[in-house]
């Protein structure tokens, strides 16, 4: 059914419709609207889960990992520092295999202190081993969250996803989404059989100390599972579409690429503007396309090499950096045609967005007038005014 | 593939601790035993076993020979000798 | 035989008192019980994969955050509607509880999860080499308050975490010490028989940390109690019981210890350990009348 919905509402509303039995959050800005509404769903009847209030993001990811543990499917959220506060209890649950799903309000990382949306947070957080998906808008925030559960509890993956939507732009933003029924969802997302649980009917030690005979083996274990997840997630998509007559790719998305000389590459709500900018330039005669990622970690190499094999330019907007080197996204992107015989003649690396500041048609146009000048890391919409005084 | 990690109960036993007993190890001599069960209780290792009086043994496979079974025992029943004692 | 819930074949030290009040702490509480352990000794001397010394539901996450992840485990067991039949305990070193894992226990005790919280508290950070922790007591020679020209040990006396627990107004809170091991058993069974969160600390000597003879654990432990230095106390929703004493001197007990060499030949610090001792009697009542 469509409604007129606050992503944060919209996504409270589907993770009711998962069914967790265990949902523990801290509240950080700008996740407290999803949290604030299962808690009143909790409090309501509406969502029969409990409801642990802890004292920080550190614990509330312990909480999740314990109810996972103990066999039960798990919901936890959180945004920017509280997402670095849980970092070491995610690296954990990754570890011990605890198919958790948790909604990440992407938000710029402090200092200076800012409230507002980047992708810093969860891009620093790439290498914890959790699968990380990023929506565009909305309906695929809430679409993303069903096959997130399907991808953490299939079997063969039993890995923790964190659902990545920007901050106040998606989880404050209002728009028109379709909400699935509950019997829909319930095709879709069965209940929860865990593997191996703490249970005393079947004792067992979970979370032992690993010494160097066995350690790396579970490393590699991980590794080679998220080759896994590009394989199942395309299928996950697929048999979603069935069910909910949306079509997602999972890995990549192209935009108005299969003419384009030259093509953007971003990940979530950017992606939008992104559009746009190209509907434009489209009409003045511009072959110009967008590759949107949609799964950052697996990084899908191959769907990346063969999306932009035959582009000729390609510019990439990444939203975080790596303070000292390339931007994330677009080292990534360029390691993706090392030693490869097609490619891009030139991939250009634009910075956008940090912090909130506004991400327009014309900060993509600008952008575009760059494409193949510049090839590192270039700040747009920089106000040179700012960066004339000196704190020396 | 390798993983998830889990540990079978108790298997710890496989691990015969007893090699690491380099001096000393108890002795029971089961004379004036009372059945106090304070060295089963005692024992870090949980390798002391019996029921009635004069029946407390400790299983040498695990012992660590730390000694605090006879230095509990009320009535003197154990005693701490040499690792390479005939007994 | 009667099956331990904690077997043998661990990895402690020989003489260590942890492992054997871990055993006593899960063979009262039975097999209906599921273990939340936080890193430390305990943890890597039983679980060594692929070995495990527990016969128990057993899972251990991080350092801090043992008191959070039986949490977790507590509410999903709510969900499960199974609560009410298992056990729950969370359990660390002092230093996993007095410093880095406070907060969560304090988040624990605050929001009446039903769950036994057991600190073994050997008085230093063993597991890493014998660090100062919040419960390291007064002027105890560790590896980063060691004595020197300027230094008696640690300077500082022990952190009050039973009270710290008390304060959370929750139903039982009592210390223990492997020198009375059936006393922890009675404590264990009771803890368990109440709903709530329930917070027990229980002194563990480490030969190792303490540099004192493997035989002596439990000697050492009941001096310990004897002298005052360490009070059984014991709240029953915030009604005080102790067990009383007839004090003896702290340098018997001190003097067992090479962590306290240092202040036997000094009659002016042994006062200062005397007047630590003399304060718990009167603050508690221990003295045996």
């Amino acid at each position: 059914m469509k409604e007129f919905q606050e992503g944060s509402l919209a996504v409270a509303e589907i993770v009711r419709m998962c069914k967790p039995g265990v949902v523990s959050a801290y509240p950080i800005t700008p996740q407290t609207h999803i949290v604030e509404e299962l808690a009143q769903m909790v409090a309501n009847g509406d969502l029969k889960a409990q409801c642990i209030n802890v004292e920080s993001e550190h614990s509330a990811a312990s909480a999740v990992f314990g109810a996972s543990a103990a066999g039960v499917r798990s919901y936890t959220a959180t945004s920017s520092q509280g997402l670095f506060y849980m970092a070491e209890v995610l690296f954990n649950i990754a570890g011990v295999r605890l198919p958790i799903v948790m909604t990440c309000a992407n938000r710029a990382i402090s200092a200076p202190i800012n409230i507002w949306n980047d992708q810093q947070d969860a891009v620093s957080l790439r290498d914890c081993g959790w699968v990380q998906v990023y929506a565009e808008d909305v309906q695929e925030a809430v679409d993303l969250h069903m096959i997130a559960y399907r991808l953490a509890e299939d079997k063969n993956i039993m890995l923790p996803v964190m659902v990545n939507m920007d901050g106040f732009v998606l989880t404050h933003g209002i728009e028109t989404v379709d909400m699935p029924s509950q019997e829909q969802v319930d095709k879709y997302l069965p209940s929860y059989t865990p593997l191996y649980k703490l249970d005393i009917k079947n004792p067992m030690t979970i979370g032992p100390l690993v010494d160097p005979d066995y350690y790396m083996e579970t490393r590699y274990a991980i590794q080679e599972t998220h080759k896994s997840v590009l394989g199942m997630l395309p299928k996950l998509t697929e048999e979603f579409s069935k069910v909910f007559g949306r079509t997602y790719n999972g890995l990549v998305e192209g935009y108005r690429l299969d003419d384009a000389e030259k093509a953007f590459v971003a990940m979530g709500s950017v992606c939008g503007t992104t559009k746009e900018a190209i509907d434009s330039m489209r009409k003045k005669g511009k072959k110009v396309g967008l590759l949107k990622i949609s799964c950052y970690r697996p990084f899908p190499h191959q769907a990346i090499y063969e999306a932009l094999k035959n582009v000729k330019k390609v510019a990439v907007l990444d939203r975080a950096l790596s303070l000292g080197s390339y931007a994330p996204l677009a080292s990534e992107i360029k390691s993706v045609f090392f030693g490869k015989k097609k490619g891009p003649q030139t991939i250009s690396s634009f910075i956008v967005g940090l912090g909130g500041r506004d991400i327009t048609v014309h900060s993509i146009e600008e952008a575009y007038k760059l494409i193949g000048k510049k090839e590192t890391c270039e700040f747009i919409d920089l106000k040179p005014e700012l960066l004339k005084e000196n704190y020396a | 593939m390798f993983g998830p990690l889990i540990c079978k109960p108790g298997s710890s036993k496989n691990n015969k601790t007893g090699s690491w007993r380099v001096e000393v190890k108890p002795k029971f001599l089961q004379k004036n035993c009372i059945a106090c069960k304070m060295c089963l209780v005692i024992c870090p290792e949980a390798c002391i076993t019996g029921n009635e009086k004069n029946t407390y043994i400790c299983d040498y496979q695990y012992c660590k020979g730390c000694g605090n079974c006879a230095a509990i025992c009320p009535k003197q029943d154990i005693v701490m000798i040499k690792e390479d004692s005939k007994e | 035989m009667p099956e331990h819930l904690f077997t043998s074949g661990h990895t402690a030290c020989s003489g260590c008192g942890q492992s054997l009040a871990a055993r006593l702490v899960i063979d009262t509480a039975g097999p209906n019980t599921i273990v939340v352990n936080n890193t430390g000794c305990l943890e890597v001397f039983s679980t060594k994969y692929p070995e495990s010394a527990w016969q128990v539901p057993w899972v251990h996450s991080l350092f801090e955050n043992a008191a959070a992840v039986a949490s977790g485990v507590e509410a999903a067991l709510k969900y499960l509607g199974t609560k009410d039949t298992i056990n729950i305990i969370a359990q660390a070193g002092d230093g996993g509880t007095a410093d880095i894992g406070l907060q969560a226990l304090s988040g624990m005790l605050e929001r009446g999860h039903d769950i036994l919280y057991v600190c073994y508290d050997n008085e230093a950070y063993m597991n890493t080499g014998v660090q100062r922790s919040g419960l390291t007591p007064f002027d105890a020679n560790t590896t980063t308050s060691p004595i020197g020209n300027n230094s008696k040990g640690n300077p500082r006396p022990k952190k009050p975490l039973p009270e710290i627990a008390l304060a959370h107004g929750i139903p039982y809170v009592a210390t223990a010490s492997v020198g009375f091991p059936q006393d922890i058993q009675r404590k264990v069974k009771k803890a368990l028989s109440i709903k709530g969160p329930k917070y027990m600390q229980i002194h563990v000597p480490c030969p190792l940390g303490w540099r004192h003879e493997p035989q002596l654990t439990y000697a050492i432990a009941k001096l310990a109690v004897e002298t005052g230095l360490y009070p059984l106390v014991e709240f029953e929703n915030g009604v005080k019981s102790a067990r009383q004493i007839k004090p003896k001197p702290v340098e018997e007990y001190l003097k067992t210890q090479a962590r306290f060499k240092h202040l036997i030949n000094n009659p002016e610090e042994l006062k200062r350990v005397q007047a630590v001792a003399d304060s718990n009697i009167e603050r508690y009542n221990l003295k045996l009348q």
